[in-house]
């Protein structure tokens, strides 16, 4: 690993695990941000080519425009979705109260 | 982020218009984006109905609820008609990618949303209002709409305070179209302009309904003030605009907020601002989240989108003539300026090609405008013959303006659609120049007072001395004749 700062905090990846809805341990904490910055480094590494006059790979394959038509399939049967959930009421999904979470 | 209202009553605004706060030297600045849902038969990337108003979650499928293993497939039509709207705002079509756009939510139920984000189908595009006025189009996206949620509990179902929430899926996965303008706008009537004739393009094209009242044409508004020249200020989003009155109305509040915040020196913060139709004023809703939080990348269950020059003209080809050519072509018959109002009615009702069918039978355009701009009905009760022999009529002056009112009434209410037949009826005939001659004469005889104030210059004299010859002639005589009879009788 280079001797420079470090390529990304543990706050930095408290906050992610945050919008992700992780619950990490300090030790998981710690053990995630050593391997992001592991990460980031090789990609560091890569910033570090010279890549003028290539084009950016937008996707793995060389597959282009995979459509299907507008055309009406088959749906699912509400009842039977809705007994798979924890709680439904009047045809719909019932969930908590809305709310944001405090940062 | 938090959700709640703040209060921040504390910088209400006054009740200033915005003239004379512009008058001050502020100007505001006003960027759009509208989300409209496309008219698919069919989801984005699936196959359930595109359908609004069907029983709750009876539209679903697997890659709707993002059950493990689904996977999207791009509906051919929504990228068409995203082409349609996008050539018709005078976008470049480009090669576009989709991407995942992360958060949790639960009218999401894969926690990310499919959309483009950094190569969307349309960039660089504009639109001209009908005053001339050109707003800058920045791109518009393709994406996939959320479920529906409804609050329940606390207080009136807002979502602060509610107990539990419902969620119908029949939205989620339907196609949506972003379209954001540059921040171009600069005035209430500018914004409410621009949707007015976004709508009109987008129901012209197929691409939408675009009923803001049935949400498949939503609106936010991002608002800022300034100085003339100076550079732009901190900007705040506002939601919940469910009318273009309101958009009127919740941008102008909003400018005016972010004045008083400014000349009492207090900062503008970024964030999310919700419209609230009953108090007329804009509410924090939540602190506006980075893009870095929406943690974008490359969708992988999803290629590249290469329309390509063959697809892009095909569609450009058929594209119908747009609003505004229309309104140019209407106004140019009708011998009125294309922003006028009757135009601007008749065509959006897209009523135009009645009157101008009226032309081409020899009728007269301008006299058609007028009758149908009044009785709309007229276009869909009353065949175009007998509008064009009402205009020729009411022209040559067989029949006065009024009487033609009458008549054309009259054909909408009975099943008689002569209008030769119905002025005989109503005893509606030309006056006869010497009658009406002689009914001026009596009128000067028998209010020789009137007549010599009007000789005399004084205007207000004449309503009188022409109220008697309506009367004598049944209000038979046409107005305008009479008043230059009674002038050419000046002494």
């Amino acid at each position: 690993m280079p001797d420079e700062s470090p390529r990304i905090t543990v706050d930095e990846v408290s906050k992610v695990a945050t919008l992700a809805r992780l619950i990490l341990t300090d030790e998981e904490l710690s053990t995630a941000t050593a391997e992001l910055s592991a990460m980031l480094d090789h990609f560091a590494d890569i910033d570090g080519l010279d890549l003028d006059g290539i084009e950016p790979m937008m996707q793995p394959t060389p597959l282009a425009n995979v459509m299907r038509d507008d055309v009406v399939g088959v749906t699912l049967n509400r009842e039977e979705v809705l007994s798979q959930a924890p709680l439904a009421e009047d045809g719909r999904f019932r969930v908590p109260p809305i709310v944001g979470i405090e940062e | 982020m938090s959700i709640a209202y703040i209060n921040d009553d504390a910088f209400h605004p006054s009740n200033d218009d915005y003239e004379r706060w512009s008058k001050d030297g502020w100007e505001m600045v006003v960027g759009l984006e509208v989300h409209v849902e496309l008219a698919t038969k069919t989801k984005l990337f699936s196959a359930s109905p595109n359908r609004f108003g069907d029983e709750p979650n009876t539209n679903i499928d697997p890659v709707t609820l993002g059950l493990p293993g689904a996977l999207p497939v791009l509906n051919r039509q929504a990228v068409e008609l995203a082409m349609r709207l996008g050539l018709a705002l005078n976008c470049t079509v480009q090669k576009s990618t989709f991407a995942r756009k992360n958060y949790f939510y639960p009218d999401m139920p894969k926690a990310y949303q499919i959309s483009q984000y950094d190569e969307p189908i349309n960039i660089d595009g504009w639109l001209d209002l009908p005053d001339g006025f050109r707003v800058g189009i920045e791109r518009g996206h393709l994406e996939e709409d959320t479920g529906k949620s409804t609050h329940v509990g606390g207080a009136g179902g807002r979502i602060h305070g509610s107990d539990y929430s419902l969620i119908d899926f029949n939205r989620a996965g339907v196609p949506l179209v972003e379209i954001v303008s540059r921040p171009d706008i600069r005035h209430p009537e500018q914004a409410k302009g621009y949707i007015n004739e976004l709508r009109e393009i987008l129901v012209a094209v197929g691409a939408s309904d675009a009923k803001m009242e049935e949400g498949s044409m939503r609106v936010d508004a991002n608002v800022s003030v300034r100085k003339p020249g100076e550079n732009f200020n901190t900007r705040c989003e506002i939601k919940n605009v469910n009318s273009v009155r309101s958009l009127g109305r919740a941008i102008e509040y909003e400018a005016r907020r972010q004045i008083a915040l400014h000349e009492a020196d207090e900062p503008v913060v970024q964030q999310t601002r919700h419209w609230d139709e009953n108090d007329g004023r804009t509410h924090t809703l939540r602190s506006k989240e980075d893009a870095d939080d929406y943690r974008y990348f490359l969708e992988p269950d999803l290629v590249v989108v290469d329309p390509g020059i063959e697809w892009i003209e095909r569609v450009r080809d058929a594209l119908p003539v747009l609003p505004a050519e229309r309104r140019a072509i209407l106004a140019d018959a009708a011998g009125q300026s294309a922003n006028s109002e009757a135009v601007m009615v008749v065509a959006e009702r897209g009523q135009d090609d009645y009157v101008m069918d009226v032309a081409k039978l020899g009728g007269d355009a301008g006299v058609a405008l007028k009758h149908v701009k009044e009785a709309p009905e007229l276009a869909e009760q009353v065949p175009v013959e007998s509008l064009a022999t009402l205009s020729k009529m009411e022209l040559s002056g067989v029949i006065t303006a009024s009487q033609a009112k009458t008549i054309v009434a009259v054909m909408i209410e009975s099943q008689n659609v002569d209008p030769e037949v119905i002025a005989a009826d109503l005893g509606f005939e030309a006056m006869d120049n010497s009658d009406l001659e002689a009914m001026v004469d009596q009128a000067i005889a028998g209010q020789p007072e009137a007549w010599e104030k009007f000789c005399a210059g004084e205007g207000k004299a004449m309503g009188a001395l022409v109220g008697a010859v309506m009367k004598a002639s049944k209000g038979q005589a046409d107005g305008k004749a009479v008043t230059a009879l009674f002038q050419t009788k000046k002494p």
